[in-house]
C-alpha cells in the first residue's frame, strides 16, 4: 500500500514534535512572550534545513523516486494569508497547538484535544462555506 | 542512551529534524509537507454539502490523511515508550507570568485547569478550547496553510507568501497573548 510511507513519516513527525515540546500549550506562551529561544530555535533551524534542502534538490535536479519531477510547494500571495493568518494566530495562541500538535496531543493521551480538533474541522468548514464571500 | 532519548530534545536536533520532513516528503512522495489541508479532507470526506471548496477529488489527497493519522500515533508512542515527564522546563518568567493571570497547574504539556474535559462548559473553557480550535481551522484554511505549510515547507521554498502568512501567524499570536489573554481568566 503507497500510503504506507506517509503514515510511517506521519509517525516520526509525531515523535519529533513531542519530543521538541512543541506540542505544549507553555512552549507556544513562551514564545509569544519571548521568553526562551527554544521555539525561535526550532522553527529557524528547520526553515534552514528546509531551504538547503530545496537548493539541493533544485541543484542536483533531483526527481521523486517514482521519477516524477518534485512539485515543490508553491504559496502564492493573497489577501486571505493576512486575514487568515491572524485568525489562525489568535487560535494558536489560545489553545497551544497548531494542526499538527492538536493530533499529535490526542496521541499522547490529551483526549479534550479531540473537542480542539473537531472545532478545527468545523472552522474549516465554515470556510469552505464562506469562501467566495470572504475578501482575498 | 535510552535516558538521553527519554528525555526532551534540544531545539538543534528536533528543528532539523522537522526541516528534513520536507525534502523527505518531496523525494519519497512527491508530496509538500503541510498538516492543516487535512482539515478540509475531512471536510469533503464527511460533510461536503454542495459547497464549492469541497468538491474535489480528497481520495487523490489520501496521503495527507496517513500523514495526520501517523501524527496521532507517534504521539501515542512518545507518550507511552519515549517520554519519562511531561512536565515541561519553561522559563521562570514565564512561568511567573502564567501564575499572575490564574494558571495553576503546570505538571504536563497543557494546564489542565483550561484543557479538561470538565472545564469545556465553562465560559473560558469554551473560549479556549471551542473558540481556539474554530480559528486555528478557519484561519490556517483562509491563509492557505498552518505552521507546517507556510513557515516550514513553503518559506524552504522561499514564497512570499508564506513569508506573510508566517508574520500574520505571529501578530494574531502577540495580540492573543499580550492584549486579550489577560481578561480571559
Amino acid at each position: 500500500m503507497k500510503n504506507i510511507k506517509f503514515l510511517i513519516f506521519g509517525i516520526a513527525f509525531g515523535i519529533i514534535l513531542t519530543k521538541a515540546e512543541v506540542i505544549s500549550w507553555f512552549r507556544i506562551q513562551e514564545m509569544f512572550r519571548f521568553q526562551s529561544f527554544h521555539m525561535y530555535g526550532i522553527i529557524g533551524s528547520a526553515v534552514v534545513i528546509g531551504i538547503i534542502s530545496i537548493f539541493l534538490l533544485k541543484k542536483f535536479n533531483v526527481l521523486a523516486t517514482n521519477g516524477e519531477k518534485l512539485n515543490f510547494p508553491i504559496k502564492p500571495y493573497n489577501k486571505g494569508v493576512i486575514f487568515g493568518g491572524v485568525l489562525f494566530g489568535l487560535g494558536w495562541a489560545l489553545t497551544g497547538a497548531c494542526p499538527g500538535p492538536i493530533f499529535a496531543l490526542i496521541g499522547n493521551g490529551y483526549s479534550v484535544f479531540i473537542v480542539i480538533m473537531v472545532f478545527a474541522v468545523f472552522g474549516a468548514w465554515v470556510y469552505g462555506l464562506l469562501q467566495e464571500k470572504l475578501p482575498h | 542512551m535510552i535516558e538521553l532519548i527519554k528525555e526532551p530534545w534540544p531545539w538543534y536536533i528536533t528543528g532539523p529534524l522537522i526541516g528534513l520532513m520536507v525534502p523527505l516528503l518531496l523525494v519519497f512522495g512527491n508530496k509538500a509537507f503541510g498538516v492543516s489541508s487535512s482539515l478540509r479532507h475531512i471536510c469533503a470526506m464527511c460533510v461536503p454539502l454542495d459547497i464549492k471548496y469541497f468538491k474535489y477529488d480528497w481520495k487523490s489527497e489520501k496521503w495527507n490523511l496517513f500523514f495526520v493519522g501517523g501524527v496521532v500515533i507517534g504521539g501515542f508512542l512518545s507518550g507511552q515508550v519515549l517520554m519519562d515527564s511531561e512536565k515541561v522546563q519553561i522559563s521562570m518568567e514565564t512561568v511567573n507570568d502564567l501564575k499572575a493571570l490564574g494558571v495553576t497547574d503546570f505538571a504536563s504539556y497543557v494546564p489542565k485547569d483550561l484543557f479538561s474535559w470538565e472545564n469545556l462548559l465553562s465560559w473560558n473553557g469554551f473560549i479556549f478550547m471551542a473558540l481556539g480550535g474554530f480559528l486555528v481551522g478557519f484561519g490556517t484554511r483562509y491563509a492557505n496553510g498552518c505552521t507546517s505549510g507556510h513557515s516550514i515547507s513553503g518559506l524552504s521554498n522561499l514564497q512570499f507568501g508564506s513569508l506573510i502568512a508566517t508574520i500574520s501567524f505571529f501578530i494574531g499570536g502577540l495580540i492573543m497573548t499580550h492584549f486579550l489573554l489577560p481578561y480571559l481568566f
